[in-house]
């Protein structure tokens, strides 16, 4: 069984290194708790799908999840607190000590080098999970039209979400209703 | 020391119901803290939130849990608080933000894994999968560029405008490409590239 410290430590590593937004936390989600067999390729996107679907944090949202498929609601806690954890104490630290830190030019150009780096990071997962699971047609329309509608059309990923649940509820519904099933 | 106290009860009502009501991840959470916090309350100012704002992007960890730890210190000592009673301040701001996150997604769980299985449920989640990698796409594409889109398909075309503040000059598209190598091809963990990517922006830059 996993043990709590290992989840506090695993996750403080990951909150260490999200930077910039909850999806940079993905590429890492992916890597960290892949290689240690507790996630699969699979259960990456059924993750971030509920995630999203929930109000607050995106990133503290995943530790919920993630955590309590490995040690139930203490596993939840081990690991929101754990991807909390470092991002408090480096703020403390800030407002404390450093209050002009984003103008440092030291600082600028660390972080000038790291964006593009982690956008190329966010792309990854997305072209793995593509390969893994988009099996059908119907599944790359989804994702096209998904990410057209985000970027292009600036409409909000909660309420993509929404309706497709509901025309895939209706769709599934009728399908099972045609065979026979229901 | 009685305003003190009402600050921290106020702190902890104000966070709880952004924790409720932010959908769609840290830029929608950053607006409704300043509503709450700069407008509403006017426990800081407008200038104090922007610096807030730059450092929570620019540090590790969650923009949201970022803001509200920053935010929560700030307001203690804008009150006259003590250092000490200001960290008690961030810690009940990122408290009162994550509680609410925390029951609506346990039960979520539980929901999930009773349901996971059951031919409709996995009827939505297979809709709901393409869906997700459409969005972490759609995550990368607005980092790299800002789309604008006047008029009606098919008549205009959408016009595209790269993010400067993310890709500066050729070097970071090169290290954009670098990135994406190393991660496809080469395994290399994340961690380790994004340690490699602050290492050359100090040195390119």
């Amino acid at each position: 069984m996993t043990s709590l410290i290992q989840i506090i430590t695993v996750f403080a590593k990951i909150g260490a290194f999200t930077i910039g937004g909850g999806y940079a936390m993905i590429p890492l989600i992916e890597a960290e708790m892949g290689k240690r067999g507790w996630i699969s390729e699979e259960e990456l996107p059924d993750i971030i799908a509920l995630a999203q679907s929930a109000p607050g944090v995106l990133a503290v949202n995943v530790a919920i999840f993630a955590g309590y498929k490995l040690r139930g609601v203490k596993g939840s806690i081990a690991a929101t607190f754990g991807t909390v954890l470092p991002s408090f104490l480096i703020i403390l630290a800030i407002a404390m000590f450093m209050t002009n830190f984003q103008d440092n030019p030291i600082v600028i150009r660390i972080f000038n080098g790291i964006r593009p780096v982690v956008i190329s990071l966010i792309a990854v997962p997305m072209i793995n999970m593509a390969r893994k699971n988009n099996r059908t047609w119907w599944a790359w329309l989804i994702t096209t039209a998904t990410l057209l509608a985000v970027a292009l059309l600036k409409i909000s990923p909660i309420y993509i979400l929404i309706v497709i649940m509901v025309l895939a509820f209706a769709a599934t519904w009728y399908k099972e209703k045609k065979e026979g099933l229901r | 020391m009685m305003d003190i106290a009402l600050i921290f009860v106020q702190l902890f009502w104000v966070f709880f119901l952004i924790g409720i009501f932010t959908f769609g991840g840290g830029y929608a959470m950053l607006s409704l803290i300043q509503t709450q916090v700069v407008t509403a309350h006017h426990w800081i100012s407008e200038s104090t939130f922007t610096n807030i704002v730059a450092i929570s992007q620019m540090t590790p960890g969650p923009i949201g849990v970022n803001c509200a730890t920053y935010t929560g210190y700030e307001v203690l000592v804008s009150a006259g608080a003590s250092h000490a009673t200001a960290v008690i301040g961030s810690a009940v701001a990122t408290f009162a933000l994550i509680l609410p996150s925390f029951f609506i997604v346990l039960a979520m769980v539980k929901f999930y894994q009773k349901f996971i299985g059951n031919s409709l449920f996995d009827g939505v989640m297979s809709w709901l999968r393409p869906a997700v990698t459409g969005l972490i796409g759609a995550a990368a594409i607005i980092l790299i560029t800002d789309v604008s889109w006047a008029g009606i398909p098919g008549l205009s075309l959408p016009r595209f405008s790269i993010i400067r503040d993310n890709f500066i000059d050729w070097k970071s598209w090169a290290l954009f490409a670098a990135a994406m190598v190393a991660s496809m091809k080469f395994k290399v963990s994340p961690i380790a590239i994004i340690v490699a990517g602050g290492i050359l922006g100090l040195l390119l830059y």
